[in-house]
């Protein structure tokens, strides 16, 4: 594909790899992975209990949102304003995806469905609020007023957007990792995921433990928007969550890593790094850095098909179909493949 | 609010009816065969990029629409072998399809017109707007019915010919067999593998049509991302319309209409951002009443049998 485009291969991937991991390219590559991995524990979350949530990019926003506005009108609390900025981004976060879990467990609206329709009000409403009644419109940009600097995030290494955030996104994983892996609600997640049908004959309250891991997948997109509020940007800036497509990024990380919560980290950091080395792709050659994104979406391609490797080495040729039921997508939703190995 | 409710606002409706419906009847064909089709938004502008590059370079519409149903098929067809004979998770196929589209899209842009974000030059041969004789006068009727890209009416032809393949002919019988029972289908001797995959680069084909009315029928420009949701818009209207042609029309008419709403409000008193919900908040509206109206319906089938 590069070479068709008429660029050597080899000084592209020298491009890709020098862009991402250099003096330069490392600290941004790693600033990068931090929405990413967030948003990425945030869907691997859900996922592993059978979720399919395309929501995270709205609950980050207004998770975003939320924490600027707070941050602002508690200017005069100083450092507590961060403890209640941060809480009610997380509240926003998880409200937001509680309410497509109420929709499909009450209603029957597909979680699917809801949470992808759901991200563009929440975007638009944003968006709405920092271009008049609640922020300020400056040279074409959207945004609110600067933070408080008490209210702000401190910086982990000086002079780099990474800040404790970082921090806090890694003992998220690290508590994801222990949920999934030592406790009992971890354990009612993974056979959900693994066969819904299976875990309610054997005795997990489905709707219960849904709305447990929606609100949890909710909770943290909420976080990782007051992250980078708070630690980055130092305000909310319209289009700065959505723009760089890190929920969506985290989500196809989520899915490499087959929602386990360490391999996201990893996969999140790979991907973080491939779109970082897409910039200097960009700057060196005449491709665009989007060739990031087409790299991502083919990995993913082919990590949704290894089933079909893997059974065939197992049984040999097995050419029977077995043309999968589709009886609506909140059936569709959760079938392998999302779910995780246990 | 009276005064938005105008002619303009009747014929862009319908202008923008055929995307999702086209998008739409793909999908249906997708669902009736048993292969939950949610890559309809990265076809779509997969075959709205196409239909520019095609009718640029060529200066020719024709050849634009056509280039934007091969490379919507091609697509398809990645995205069908995978779900059918690799037999991968079509959500995540699904997912993976879309931002393949969008993600080579945007590495293309540059590569093919040399500008980034969105493209627009003489050269981008649209549409042309049929006026049909005898109705284009009369005063509801005409701007509903008259002045569109002759893919509007070819959008209207497929319903049709959907709805007469699926039911009439021996074909349709299979894959409604294939959708329903593929065990059974398997039986009879219908290749269920391959059946699939092509009804998916059918699909591929149709959302290269919505595509390249959005790019050459209503406009004559390419956007990032241009489609905007209007995939999945369609993947609901599959689910309103239950996987039935004249069903997904009467949802395509209602989402269309609330796209073009959408579309009309933007510099009214309202502010923007709400214009541009418009079509979500309808479509997500849409999916509580038919959820509501299914447990209606299976509540009435279950009550006979009741105590």
């Amino acid at each position: 594909m590069v070479a068709t485009a008429g660029e050597s291969p080899l000084a592209v991937y020298r491009a890709l790899t020098e862009g991402a991991f250099d003096r330069h390219g490392l600290p941004s590559t790693l600033s990068r992975a931090v929405p990413i991995v967030g948003a990425g524990l945030a869907a691997a979350v859900a996922f592993r209990a059978g979720f399919f949530t395309l929501g995270v990019e709205g609950q980050m926003v207004l998770g975003g949102l939320v924490s600027a506005l707070t941050a602002i009108a508690l200017a005069g609390l100083g450092a507590g304003a961060i403890t209640v900025s941060v809480l009610a981004a997380v509240g926003a976060g998880a409200a937001y995806a509680g309410l497509a879990t109420w929709f499909e467990f009450r209603f029957g609206v597909p979680i699917l469905i809801s949470t992808l329709l759901m991200n563009y009000p929440a975007v638009f409403a944003a968006s709405y609020l920092v271009s008049g009644p609640a922020g300020e419109a400056i040279g074409g940009v959207s945004q609110t007023a600067l933070l408080p600097e008490a209210a702000r995030l401190g910086e982990l290494v000086p002079g780099t957007r990474l800040n404790v955030g970082a921090f806090v996104v890694l003992v998220l994983v690290g508590l994801a990792a222990f949920a999934f892996r030592g406790t009992w609600l971890g354990y009612e997640a993974r056979m959900t995921g693994l066969n819904p049908r299976f875990a309610r004959y054997g005795g997990v309250a489905v709707e219960r433990l849904g709305a447990k891991v929606m609100l949890a997948s909710g909770v943290i997109a909420g976080l990782v928007g007051a992250i980078q509020v708070l630690g980055v940007h130092y305000r909310f800036i319209d289009g700065s969550l959505t723009g760089p497509l890190y929920a969506w990024i985290g989500l196809m990380a989520a899915l490499l890593a087959n929602s386990n919560p360490v391999g996201v980290v990893v996969a999140g950091l790979f991907f973080s790094a491939l779109h970082t080395g897409g910039l200097e792709v960009e700057r060196s050659t005449d491709l665009a850095r989007e060739l990031a994104l087409v790299l991502q979406a083919l990995i993913i391609m082919l990590v949704a098909c290894r089933g079909a490797f893997r059974a065939r080495d197992r049984v040999g040729r097995s050419g029977r179909a077995v043309g999968r039921e589709v009886a609506g997508p909140s059936e569709a939703v959760g079938v392998e493949g999302v779910g995780g190995d246990a | 609010m009276p005064d938005v409710l105008d002619a303009t606002l009747l014929n862009s409706t319908f202008r923008m009816i055929a995307p999702i419906l086209l998008a739409a009847l793909g999908g249906l064909l997708c669902e009736r065969v048993g292969v939950f089709n949610i890559a309809l938004e990265g076809l779509m502008l997969a075959g709205a990029f196409a239909a520019v590059a095609g009718s640029f370079f060529s200066e020719n519409a024709i050849v634009g629409v056509l280039t934007a149903v091969a490379a919507a098929a091609v697509l398809a067809a990645l995205f069908g072998a995978a779900a059918t004979f690799l037999q991968g998770n079509m959500i995540v196929l699904g997912i993976a399809t879309n931002f393949l589209a969008l993600g080579a899209t945007s590495f293309t842009m540059p590569l093919l017109f040399g500008v980034k974000g969105n493209f627009s030059d003489p050269r981008i041969h649209g549409l042309g707007k049929i006026a049909i004789p005898g109705i284009d006068g009369v005063p509801v009727l005409g701007p509903m019915l008259s002045g569109h890209s002759w893919l509007v009416y070819v959008s209207w032809a497929l319903v049709v010919a959907a709805q007469v393949l699926l039911f009439r002919h021996p074909l349709g019988l299979r894959a409604r067999g294939i959708g329903e029972r593929p065990d059974a289908a398997e039986t009879l001797g219908v290749r269920v593998r391959p059946f699939q995959f092509w009804v998916v680069v059918l699909s591929g084909a149709l959302c290269g049509l919505a595509g390249a009315q959005l790019s050459l029928g209503q406009v004559t420009l390419f956007v990032e991302n241009m489609t905007a949701g209007r995939g999945w818009i369609a993947v609901v209207a599959v689910m309103f319309g239950r996987a039935h042609p004249l069903g997904v029309f009467g949802a395509s008419v209602l989402f269309g209409f609330f796209d073009a709403l959408g579309f009309r409000l933007q510099g009214s008193r309202l502010p923007n951002q709400f214009a541009q919900m418009i079509p979500y908040v309808a479509t997500l509206v849409g999916l509580f009443v038919f959820e509501a109206q299914r447990r209606t319906r299976a509540r009435r089938l279950r009550a006979p049998t009741g105590p």
